[in-house]
């Protein structure tokens, strides 16, 4: 069983919606007891990091996340969900994130030539690093997925296992122990996207 | 690198999806959650629904249409048609949509793009322009085409973009349903304009038409059509398999 993290952020009409299509039984839920007491946990968002992590925070989601994460339960952040694991983003000032995996969030004008687009919006390709990460068990490298963000986690070496080029080697997806995450969206990348939540859901 | 999205549009009226040549004489073509799942498997890269339904009961079979198809295909999906308020951005986006697309919504209250993207954030926020050439200048029009707004089509979509409009689908009238290619010198215009992603639409009648769009205009980011692959004159992976051929980078 999935528990999807329902902390007022973002919509989560797809990603019930895909692990029903795979055959999983998802539920939402607002309650941290519920969290700390999950199998595998998605932590989803979408919007500005600052709101978000206080949200988070307002409800006591922190908290069991971190204890959640402590404890070995897999946990998987998709988009702002992924970035807000990190140390902390400089989106619209300087806000702390859960700290899961060290990092920043910055602003992806800081890394890409002038002249391309933001946010980075679209299907991108899939470049693989590091030993291979047990979410890609069913992923080619080149495959694409869909990227919809304007920051970027500037995340450590060991801890990228995906990057998608967009002028820069932007991180695409992290991994430190049972803590994943992604800056695509799974929900929202065709095939290749439910064979990654599935991965998930098999781990 | 970023590819070249194609989207197939599907035009939905009473449940049912529809295309209109020059946006006149509307033809029933398929059932839109099996056309919707077909193209995800088939390659398209996005989808956008238009609700053309006028009446109450209409509007919330499109709803459950909506939810029907965004529970099975799991690929970006923008909606459009019907929205005037913050809370038609609610409605379907509730229903599964990711992004929404304003058109003569945002021409009776331009504020809604700002509204729309504070609230939702930019990305989710689609200005679709219906522009014409009238004189010699380009016009924006509202009502599905019908009205000329009397506004200059490159400001307009200047001013939506710095409300918070994060994406432009610019359809010319001039073009749509002769199937002649695309209109480049009014994507052009549009893409000297703005540094959003603009989507192009009107006028597709083959695969060559994206090839030459993608190649004259490197900064068009998305190619959309409806008849050519409702009827199967053009089918994606053929499609993409021409791009690729032509070196623009595309997801297959």
């Amino acid at each position: 069983m999935i528990t999807i993290v329902d902390y007022g952020v973002g919509n989560l009409f797809s990603l019930r919606s895909s692990f029903g299509s795979l055959g999983e039984r998802a539920r939402v839920s607002g309650d941290p007891e519920e969290i700390l007491n999950a199998e595998k946990i998605i932590l989803p968002g979408v919007g500005a990091f600052g709101d978000a992590a206080e949200k988070l925070r307002s409800i006591g989601m922190d908290q069991a996340l971190l204890a959640a994460a402590r404890k070995g339960t897999p946990l998987l952040g998709i988009c702002l969900g992924m970035q807000l694991l990190f140390d902390r983003s400089f989106e619209y000032g300087e806000h702390a994130g859960l700290g899961l995996i060290p990092g920043n969030v910055r602003p992806i004008a800081d890394v890409i030539p002038s002249g391309l687009k933001i946010p980075h919006i679209g299907w991108n390709a899939l470049r693989f690093h590091g030993p291979a990460c047990p979410l890609f068990r069913d992923v080619r490298e080149g495959e694409c997925v869909y990227f919809v963000h304007s920051f970027y986690a500037a995340a450590h070496d060991p801890f990228v296992t995906a990057t998608a080029e967009y002028g820069a080697d932007l991180t695409a997806a992290v991994r430190r122990d049972n803590v994943f995450g992604c800056q695509f969206h799974p929900e929202k990348s065709g095939g290749v996207g439910l064979r990654i939540l599935k991965a998930f859901c098999e781990m | 690198m970023i590819t070249k999205r194609i989207i197939p549009c599907l035009d939905v009226r009473d449940g049912r999806v529809v295309k209109g040549v020059n946006f006149q004489g509307l033809a029933d073509v398929n059932s839109p959650v099996e056309l919707a799942k077909y193209y995800s498997d088939n390659g398209a890269d996005e989808l956008v629904f238009y609700d053309i339904t006028a009446s109450a009961e209409g509007r919330a079979l499109f709803t459950d249409i909506l939810t029907e198809t965004a529970s099975q295909v799991f690929i970006p999906l923008t909606v459009g048609g019907g929205i005037n308020t913050v809370d038609d951005f609610d409605r379907v986006l509730k229903c599964g949509a990711d992004k929404v697309s304003v058109n003569s919504g945002a021409i009776r209250h331009p504020d809604l793009v700002r509204e729309a993207a504070r609230k939702y954030g930019d990305q989710c926020v689609v200005l679709s322009a219906d522009v014409k050439r009238v004189d010699g200048v380009f016009h924006v029009f509202a009502k599905g085409g019908r009205e000329d707004t009397g506004m200059e089509a490159i400001g307009w979509i200047r001013r939506c973009v710095d409300m918070g409009a994060g994406e432009i689908v610019v359809n010319s009238i001039d073009t749509d349903g002769v199937k002649n290619g695309f209109d480049l010198e009014m994507l052009a215009a549009v893409c000297d304009a703005v540094s959003v992603p603009v989507i192009a639409s009107g006028g597709a009648g083959n695969a060559r038409h994206f090839v030459d769009l993608f190649r004259a205009l490197p900064k068009v980011d998305a190619g959309l059509a409806a008849s050519i692959f409702h009827f199967g004159e053009v089918r994606i992976p053929d499609l993409k398999k021409e791009l690729a051929e032509n070196g623009i980078i595309v997801r297959r």
